[in-house]
């Protein structure tokens, strides 16, 4: 799932704070499931504007929504007459739902109300870890199914650095070393002489690095 | 070929010296000089921290020039840190074209120790794939994406091992793989347990890393308690047993001690097998190199023409 975490309410606060009639918007899916962006999150974003502005003695029109899925057209255009009565938007999706607003509503500016921090998964309940960065070639059959490009700080593909010390990484005694955990398990498997082989450097051509990603499938278009 | 006072040294037999300089956080010229006098007779080669801790530092290869300008033979460090392949292949050429010949591969550490701790890590090669691209720019005259160099280098590749560092268990087969990769030496981590890195120094054996390539043993100088305690327990990747921090806590002469204890590592470090010399790192202590090398009984170094 894509996580994120809801941006400080001041700074929220800060950006509206030249709108009248605001729309805080919500998204059903992972930022639902991740607490950040849900319809819960979004009543209290509103809430909190609301109340702030009555404060500061410019009381405003906030109201608050949830779209099932922001990151596609169709879904949006669903609650067409809300978002278009808005001044702006505050959009509690991830960075790609805020992005597919503004692509899809050009005459309204949709502003983001969480930082979209990874792809990874909750772990115990409150605890999130990243563990993919989509690099666009899986090397996950060769490394047990651990990633070493997201779960190790230095992305390395042969093997761990120097600093890694009591399974922990160098950058933090909080952050799991990646390549302790793929020894382990390869260990486990009895297949250690499975990292023997000098890896080569990466092509990172598949990743960022070769400029914004976009898939065309043929066998699919319309 | 003409080889580097280090591969003669090494290729000598002698007990082998190297030494380190911590580049300054400034553009002076003399200080480089001024550490190189320092070491220059006493050890075989200077090792150049690159952005050591991944703190701002005068690049490596430029002090590794001011070296060369003095005769002293330079291996320069390159991390994987701040460079990505077309940066580092272009320094490398361009450290080779100023008469540099060793270079030591190291990954670096994270920049979040350091002074731009929200600087970009560039990480597009890892450490054994700079080894191993090192090689190949000398051995096949290619680059990494295939093209050719235009006329052969003359380097010497060097790497590094942390025995320190855990899985343990893994540790000597990194080492193998480094050599695997293009490994011409070796220098390791700075050694205060010195169970650890014989226990380690075993399976090297068994696995024969020792016949294959020179391995210099790590070693530093205490100053003070309290650079004891910060090794400890600030720098990644060391282990430092209590034993050592009470015993320079109950010196009266504190800095006598760490050099009694350093020159009892070597002459240890002398005797156990596949050791081919030391690496002594006393950045931001050089001046007391000489007196270690000496009491050491390492006296004088070898001359080559
Ligand atoms: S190897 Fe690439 S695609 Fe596979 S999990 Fe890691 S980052 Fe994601
Ligand atoms: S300690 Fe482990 S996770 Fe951290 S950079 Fe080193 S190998 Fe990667």
């Amino acid at each position: 799932m894509i996580v994120g975490e809801r941006k400080p309410l001041q700074e929220i606060i800060k950006a509206v704070e030249q709108y009248e009639k605001i729309l805080v918007l919500g998204c059903g899916e992972c930022v639902t499931v991740c607490m950040a962006g849900g319809d819960k999150e979004a009543k209290e974003t509103a809430l909190a504007i609301s109340v702030s502005r009555k404060r500061a003695g410019k009381p405003v029109q906030v109201k608050s929504h949830t779209i099932e899925r922001q990151c596609e057209f169709e879904y949006l255009e669903a609650s067409r007459k809300l978002i278009e009565e808005a001044d702006v938007v505050v959009s509690l999706a991830c960075g790609v739902g805020v992005q597919t607003m503004n692509m899809h509503y050009e005459n309204m500016i949709t502003l983001p109300g969480i930082n979209t921090t990874f792809m990874g998964l909750p772990v115990q309940q409150g605890v999130w870890v990243e563990n993919c960065l989509g690099c666009g070639n899986c090397v996950l059959e060769e490394t047990m199914g651990i990633c070493p490009i997201a779960r190790c700080s230095k992305s390395m593909l042969n093997g761990p650095c120097g600093g890694s010390q009591d399974g922990k990484c160098e950058v933090s005694k909080e952050t799991e070393c990646g390549w302790h955990l793929i020894v382990e398990r390869l260990m486990k498997f009895d297949k250690l002489s499975a990292l023997e082989e000098v890896k080569p450097p990466k092509d990172w051509s598949t990743s960022h690095s070769g400029g914004p990603r976009k898939m065309i499938r043929e066998d699919v278009k319309l | 070929m003409t080889m580097s006072n280090l591969q003669k040294a090494l290729n000598s037999g002698a007990f082998v010296v190297t030494g380190e300089l911590g580049p300054p956080k400034s553009a002076e010229r003399e200080k480089i000089e001024h550490h190189g006098h320092l070491l220059g007779g006493v050890v075989d080669a200077v090792n150049l921290t690159d952005n050591q801790t991944a703190i701002v530092r005068t690049s490596s290869i430029a002090c590794g020039k001011i070296l060369v300008d003095m005769g002293l033979d330079p291996v320069i460090q390159i991390t994987c840190r701040d460079r990505n392949r077309i940066a580092i292949q272009s320094d490398v050429l361009g450290a080779a074209a100023l008469g540099i010949k060793n270079i030591l591969c190291l990954q670096g550490d994270h920049a979040n120790f350091g002074n731009e701790p929200a600087a970009k890590n560039v990480n597009d090669l890892d450490s054994i794939n700079l080894i191993r691209a090192l090689k190949n720019m000398r051995d096949e005259q290619s680059f990494i994406g295939g093209e050719k160099l235009a006329a052969p280098i003359d380097i010497f590749i060097g790497a590094v091992e942390n025995p320190f560092a855990d899985p343990f268990e893994y540790r000597a087969y990194r080492l193998a793989k480094k050599v695997e990769a293009g490994a011409d030496f070796i220098q390791t981590q700075a050694i205060f347990d010195m169970e650890r890195f014989e226990r380690w120094m075993e399976k090297v054996r068994e696995l024969g890393i020792h016949k294959k390539v020179p391995i210099l043993a790590g070693v530093i100088p205490i100053k003070s308690l309290g650079a004891a305690r910060y090794m400890k327990n600030n720098v990644s990747g060391m282990s430092v047993p209590d034993e050592i921090i009470e015993r320079i806590k109950a010196a009266e002469n504190k800095k006598e001690e760490g050099v009694k204890l350093c020159v009892e590592m070597i002459e240890h470090l002398k005797t156990v097998e596949g050791v081919a010399g030391i690496h002594l790192m006393a950045v931001a202590w050089e001046e007391i190199v000489p007196e270690i090398v000496e009491r050491a009984g390492l006296l004088p170094r070898p001359k080559f023409d």
